[in-house]
């Protein structure tokens, strides 16, 4: 395997949680302690329920937070700890894409602009340059060149995620973060969506971090997948395997939990009970044990390591 | 078999800035007693607005019914008196779980005032006969403590810890899943017959929502209820529905019990949603084109321009509803597949 594109070690951010007169009262632990790594042109999934950290992790990756502690190395270089001019440079070849990569484009510009914007912070092309690149990334996505002079709300929602998709590989970035980019579509547009981002990665020869809570939509996408409970990685490893036979017995519980068409009901034999606990408060011990069916005396005790079990990492002591 | 909601030909138009709408056009829906039954499609194919006409609360400014009835145990709820549809049917014969957890419950009240503020009109207890008008009127004392103690055996049934605890907190105190047990507690509280749920569990994270589905699937069938359950989703469909109904730009398309509408689908719509859903093996079907506009709605079948199958047939007349046995019907010139010579 090639050098990893991107490697995250032992990131750790937390956010401070303070009372009505702004004194700290604790610490919020987001994301307490993940490493990974992404391979070139790897689409990589992210998963867990809402509050597990997986945006965090994404967000802190992309810059927009700064770590706690731990380290960021994007193609060999640290890259968390950056001054902001230098950082400013990793941002090229960094891409975020949000929910509603359309709802960021903003409503008083034409396509035109909001596409000509990136390169002319970024880069030293020329007007002629840059409308050349600004055209050949809107074939990519898709639009005729006549939504140029088109303003947003001239478009339909789907073609406003287009141009923001444009917008965003309009600087050939290397590492596109994808979070929750179908959430809220209906099956047949999440489709077309998910065939556009495949589509583009072969074009652009992309590499992707996938954050979702959708299990189809990552195991349709990534090779490999990441499952996130409380600020830490359960489970990591090859996406296939995973899907056959979870070893962790969250990743048991979020698969059982999938509503699928076709099989048994998963009324009659989904069990876990109970909600994730704050993330102010984490459990001693593994952080899951207080909705783990399989919890034992040492799990309150002692944190489970990621270890190597059935080709995959594993935080579990039972597993 | 009677029906308990037997929505016939029901069609209903918003009046909007580029002209009327045809949200809704002569669609039909039954609901058995104790049945659940699923209403399934994309966004704006109409599921809510449905959900809504059937309440009687569509908005007053835009909404034009153009035709049809709305049945509720033999009387049509649109053409019934509205002071006895708000007495006896809405809010206590029919129910209601709205999608948003969040936005339901008002943020300045604890959950206890604002549930016995809803017995105080809506109990089970409350007589058929004239009542002082809101918003004003007197809380029997000894109806409150009966309300009261039925609220409480309500809330345990949710699984909600501490019942007595819980009415004196905030909304904000709960979590999405205890606020959507809260909610299926006050629609359960009237002792409905039916029960209208828009999309009840789409804001919440999946091992959450199988836990509300299960849940709410337990008490329906135990208590007898009839669920009508709007939803995008098929998986949660096929989890929760003994029937269902799909819908697409404000046209029925198909009926059929569960587990023939997944097993042998008919309507070339329904093939093509059941395909777009992510397989495990990666493959990726999307539908070609995009939903109509409602303002000039396609003649005749309303898929036709996306339909593989379509022929001048589908481009001039709307299809008839076509039995193709054991209570599966289609609205399809062409229906694919086995099932259509039974």
């Amino acid at each position: 395997m090639s050098a990893p594109l991107l490697e995250v070690v032992d990131l750790v951010r937390h956010f401070p949680v303070r009372n009505a007169f702004g004194r700290r009262i604790g610490w919020l632990r987001a994301v307490d302690g993940v490493s990974l790594s992404v391979a070139p042109g790897e689409t990589l999934g992210l998963v867990g329920e809402s509050g597990c950290g997986k945006s965090t992790l994404g967000k802190t990756v992309m810059g927009i937070y700064t770590p706690t502690a731990g380290d960021i190395r994007f193609a060999g270089r640290e890259i968390g700890r950056l001054a902001r001019g230098e950082r400013r440079a990793v941002a090229k070849d960094l891409q975020y894409v949000y929910q509603d990569p359309g709802a960021s484009l903003d409503p008083r510009w034409k396509v035109l602009h909001s596409l000509h914007e990136p390169l002319k912070i970024h880069t030293r092309l020329s007007r002629v340059e840059r409308d050349r690149e600004v055209r050949a990334i809107l074939t990519a996505v898709g639009l005729p060149d006549a939504h140029l002079d088109h303003y947003p709300h001239e478009l339909s929602g789907g073609q406003q995620r287009r141009v923001g998709l444009a917008r965003i590989l309009t600087l050939r970035p290397r590492l596109v973060i994808l979070d929750e980019p179908t959430s809220g579509l209906d099956v047949s547009v999440q489709a077309s969506v998910l065939k556009l981002f495949r589509s583009l990665q072969q074009t652009f020869a992309l590499t992707y971090v996938f954050i979702s809570h959708d299990l189809s939509v990552v195991r349709a996408m990534c090779a490999r997948i990441a499952v996130m409970y409380l600020g830490k990685i359960v489970e990591l490893g090859d996406t296939a395997a995973i899907f056959e036979r979870p070893r962790h017995p969250y990743t048991q519980s979020l698969l059982a939990a999938v509503p699928l068409i076709g099989a048994r009901r998963i009324s009659q034999d989904f069990r876990l009970a109970g909600e994730p606990p704050n993330p102010r408060d984490v459990p001693s011990g593994c952080r899951f044990r207080t909705r783990c069916p399989l919890a034992e005396d040492r799990c309150a005790v002692d944190e489970p390591a990621l270890r190597l079990v059935d080709g995959r990492a594993v935080a579990c002591h039972v597993a | 078999m009677a029906e308990l909601l037997a929505v016939r030909g029901l069609s209903v138009d918003f009046v909007t800035d580029r002209g009327r709408a045809q949200v809704l056009d002569a669609i039909n829906v039954d609901v058995a007693p104790g049945e659940v039954v699923g209403l399934v499609g994309e966004s704006g194919c109409g599921k809510t607005t449905l959900a809504r006409a059937i309440l009687g609360i569509l908005p007053a400014g835009a909404a034009r019914i153009r035709g049809g009835e709305v049945r509720f145990k033999g009387t049509d709820l649109l053409r019934e008196d509205p002071r006895a549809v708000n007495d006896r049917v809405r809010g206590r014969a029919i129910t209601f779980i709205p999608q948003d957890p969040f936005t339901s419950f008002s943020p300045v009240f604890p959950v206890g005032t604002q549930i016995m503020d809803l017995m105080k009109w809506k109990s089970p207890l409350v007589g058929a006969g004239p009542r002082p008008t809101p918003p004003f009127g007197r809380y029997p004392r000894e109806r409150w403590r009966a309300d009261r103690e039925s609220v409480l055996e309500t809330l345990r049934a949710v699984q909600l810890p501490e019942p007595a605890r819980t009415l004196r907190r905030l909304p904000h105190e709960f979590s999405g899943g205890q606020r959507q047990r809260l909610m299926i507690a006050m629609a359960l509280l009237p002792r409905p017959e039916l029960i209208i749920a828009d999309e009840p569990t789409t804001a919440l994270d999946v091992t959450i929502q199988a836990q509300i589905l299960r849940l709410l699937r337990a008490l329906v069938k135990e208590r007898g209820v009839s669920v009508l359950f709007t939803t995008h989703d098929l998986g949660t469909a096929h989890e929760i529905c003994d029937r269902v109904i799909v819908m697409y730009a404000g046209q029925e398309m198909e009926a059929a019990p569960t587990d023939a509408f997944f097993v042998r689908p008919a309507h070339p719509y329904t093939r093509r949603l059941l395909d777009s859903v992510p397989n495990p093996d990666g493959d990726l079907h999307d539908i070609p084109g995009e939903v109509p506009s409602l303002v000039e709605p396609p003649l005749g079948c309303r898929f036709h321009p996306r339909c593989d199958y379509a022929t001048a047939e589908c481009r001039a007349e709307r299809p008839a509803l076509r039995a193709l046995g054991g209570g599966h019907s289609v609205r399809c010139h062409h229906p694919v597949g086995a099932g259509v010579e039974a």
